[in-house]
């Protein structure tokens, strides 16, 4: 189906496609055309990773094409004592930092001329088994007037653990390094050591609790796929409310967070009360404020009833018009503009050198939404347009939250339109087999950003390899930048205005 | 220009629960489960396997909330024989108690013997804590941070959570405890003045959840330091957490 060219491409999403259909590169090809395609704008990789066949590693590296609304499947074979140290894609697109660490830190595959091959989460199973959290090779910079601020692994508020140090000149950050692992609970080999489709169900809940409905759909579209399910229009569009609510519920306690590091109470104390009137209508409609058990693979344990959705439009109006005077507020608030407008500015271009996603991107001008470029379900045909914010301050994260609540409340409402004329509901289903020797991707769009979830499959069906990526892995380096030549007293600021994942990240 | 924040406070009202002890139970809480004295061997066989946390053991039937991810899958398999009730009073010092066996149908509460006398004596009043995240999903995390928060407002009792475990009366536990968090987990502990007390918050932190038997978790503190505390929950909500810390100090 793909002729001669040297790739695999697809246009859905999620999809599963034969291993015998991705052609396998030697590595000098596969740089060169991973390379070329980074170079233009609208390409981005969603995720690199390996798998053990036979003895050696068959590396898998999928790009997004933002706007042909494709993938490409690129892939090469790499054996320790045998083949020569690959050379690092990183040099020319610090977007590949992460992954090549990754590989770097798991498999052992030593990448040369890769400016930061360091640990990336310290997991149970790491290569180097001799590496250790407190030997981290942190960055320094000599100088009689220069010092460091370490901060961490606990922090100050009830938050996830991770540490952060800062080389500072005076008050001034010069550079900011941030060491994770410390929440990881070995996620991926528990996606495939626990066998069981519910098992996995439950457990992609758990990648990020604050991205539950996120992340569990990403993993029921990839086990549908790897098991050829089609599911109806209905449980599309209530898994699409679903992941409305949650963005709407995490932006708006964001902005409650904003307002409580700018001191100002009235939005900090409103917003959390909105967020949690949008939270107990979810825990109204599934038992849970965190939506999880909502998303289960082939369909839900709890259909939208017609009465529950009018509960949780009428509610919605509630939050709509209580967030529109709150926010009208805050946004012309010279004490709170102050703080918010020009602090913590990630440029276009450092955004998209990164491969920053999600909300990270688009509040630097950069339109990257999975909801627009790799659609799924029922939005296919109905292509959401992203919110772009070109500022990249503070202020444009907070910005796009608002707007992005605006927006999320308008398309349930179109949703629920929709909803009335689709067909019927289906229970979920955790035993059935999965294709042998496939690739799967799935992509959703989560509050933060892009989530993909990708598995390989053996011969008789079993995963072989089951890599997440949460949004937080490209993001945590636009946090780093944003600190750059700012007050070191403007980090929590900037740390709030991301709201990255710290057990997302560290799996 | 307060004039403007008139309106906005007018429609914000009064939003904490009057009385967080007698709180309605909220509508279709997965909390406390009861297991019909019906259910066969042969069906607890099947939920045995089916559930995704081990947490349902047979003869009795059993189901271990120190485990349970309160999926309810196992009430969807058997609709009749198994019910989650919306009581949302789960918190114990007893791990005995979180065990809830086929034809039981009582409150789960603390064993006022094995409440420190000394937590009666010095908390009663105001509890300090400080919260320790150690593979904890960020959802307790939340959860714990909500219990503070404009609606459910622990404050009024004097409980609240600090920044320093040195003006902490005592540590909130969240994770199965990555082994990476393990050492700092112990040097927040140890930092924290005597009296003080452990509540572990969520049935991940409670037994390890979903990550059990993981190479990445280290369990030797909960199983070196005995917890004042446990408190259920996939997260634990916060009328869970608030009931049980008032309830381990004492008040009515």
């Amino acid at each position: 189906m793909n002729g001669n060219n040297p790739y695999a491409e697809v246009k859905s999403n999620p999809f599963a496609i034969s291993l015998a259909e991705v052609p396998i590169l030697d590595y000098p090809l596969f740089f060169r055309l991973v390379d070329a395609f980074m170079a233009e704008k609208g390409n981005h990789c969603l995720s690199y990773f390996a798998y053990p066949f036979h003895d050696r590693l068959r590396m898998v590296c999928c790009i997004g094409l933002d706007r042909s609304h494709a993938i490409r499947i690129f892939s090469y074979e790499w054996k320790a004592g045998m083949d020569r140290p690959p050379d690092a894609l990183t040099a020319r697109h610090p977007a590949f930092h992460g992954f090549e660490r990754e590989l770097y830190e798991n498999h052992g595959v030593p990448f040369t001329g890769h400016p930061w091959l360091k640990p990336v989460r310290y997991p149970a199973d790491r290569h180097h088994q001799h590496e250790m959290m407190g030997g981290y090779p942190f960055y320094t910079i000599e100088g009689e007037e220069l010092h460091e601020v370490g901060v961490g692994p606990i922090h100050a508020g009830v938050i996830e653990p991770g540490y952060f140090r800062f080389i500072c000149h005076g008050e001034t950050v010069f550079h900011l390094e941030i060491q994770l692992g410390y929440q990881h609970r070995g996620v991926e080999n528990a996606l495939i050591e626990q066998p069981g489709i519910l098992k996995r169900s439950v457990l992609a809940e758990s990648i990020a609790g604050d991205t539950a409905v996120g992340h569990s759909l990403a993993n029921a579209l990839l086990t549908e796929a790897l098991g050829s399910k089609v599911i109806g229009e209905k449980l599309s569009i209530e898994r699409e409310i679903a992941l409305e609510m949650e963005r709407i519920a995490v932006h708006i306690g964001d902005m409650a967070a904003l307002c409580n590091d700018v001191a100002y109470q009235l939005g900090q104390v409103v917003n959390e009360a909105l967020r949690t009137l949008v939270i107990n209508t979810t825990q109204r409609w599934c038992g849970n404020r965190f939506g999880k058990g909502l998303i289960r693979p082939c369909g839900t344990r709890y259909p939208l009833t017609p009465a529950m959705k009018n509960d949780l439009l009428q509610n919605l109006e509630e939050v709509e018009s209580r967030f529109h005077q709150i926010t009208d507020r805050i946004f012309s608030m010279p004490s709170v503009l102050g703080r918010f407008e020009a602090i913590g500015k990630v440029t276009e271009q450092q955004a998209l050198s990164i491969g920053a996603v999600g909300m990270a991107a688009r509040s630097s001008g950069l339109a990257r939404d999975t909801r627009w470029s790799h659609p799924t379900g029922s939005r296919i045909n109905n292509r959401y347009e992203p919110v772009v914010i070109p500022s990249g301050d503070v202020w444009a994260r907070a910005r796009l939250r608002k707007l992005e609540v605006e927006n999320s409340i308008m398309m349930i409402r179109e949703l629920a339109r929709k909803w009335e004329e689709a067909g019927s509901m289906n229970e979920p289903c955790y035993t059935f087999p999965f294709q042998p020797e496939t690739l799967a991707v799935s992509l959703t769009e989560g509050w933060r950003g892009e989530i993909c979830h990708a598995a390989v499959t053996g011969k008789q069906g079993e995963l072989l390899r089951y890599k997440v990526k949460d949004p937080s892995f490209h993001n945590w380096t636009a946090l780093a930048l944003a600190v750059r030549n700012q007050e070191i007293s403007d980090f929590p600021l900037c740390n709030k205005s991301y709201n990255l994942s710290y057990c997302g990240h560290d799996l | 220009m307060i004039l403007r924040e008139i309106p906005i406070l007018l429609r914000h009202g009064r939003q904490s629960i009057p009385d967080l002890r007698k709180a309605a139970p909220p509508v279709h809480f997965r909390g406390r489960p009861m297991i019909s004295g019906e259910i066969t061997p042969e069906e607890t066989d099947r939920l045995v396997r089916l559930c995704p946390v081990s947490a349902i053991a047979a003869d009795p039937c059993s189901i271990d909330l120190g485990k349970c991810v309160f999926c309810r899958e196992c009430e969807f398999t058997f609709p009749g024989k198994i019910r989650f009730t919306n009581d949302y009073r789960l918190a114990t010092n007893d791990p005995q108690r979180l065990i809830v066996r086929s034809g039981q149908d009582g409150p789960i509460r603390l064993d006022p013997e094995r409440i420190r006398e000394v937590i009666l004596r010095t908390f009663r009043h105001a509890l300090k804590l400080r919260q320790v995240s150690a593979g904890g999903d960020n959802a307790a995390e939340m959860e714990l941070n909500a219990a503070g928060n404009v609606n459910f407002d622990m404050g009024r009792f004097g409980i609240e959570f600090v920044a320093s475990p040195r003006h902490a009366d005592g540590i909130v536990i969240t994770g199965p405890i990555s082994a990476n968090m393990a050492a700092a987990l112990k040097i927040c502990y140890d930092a924290v003045p005597e009296p003080k007390v452990v509540i572990l918050a969520g049935s991940d932190a409670i037994s390890g959840g979903l990550f059990q038997n993981g190479r990445a978790i280290d369990r030797w503190f909960p199983s070196h330091i005995k917890p004042d505390l446990l408190v259920p929950g996939n997260p634990p909500h916060p009328l869970t957490f608030i009931n049980g810390v008032l309830d381990m100090t004492g008040h009515p």
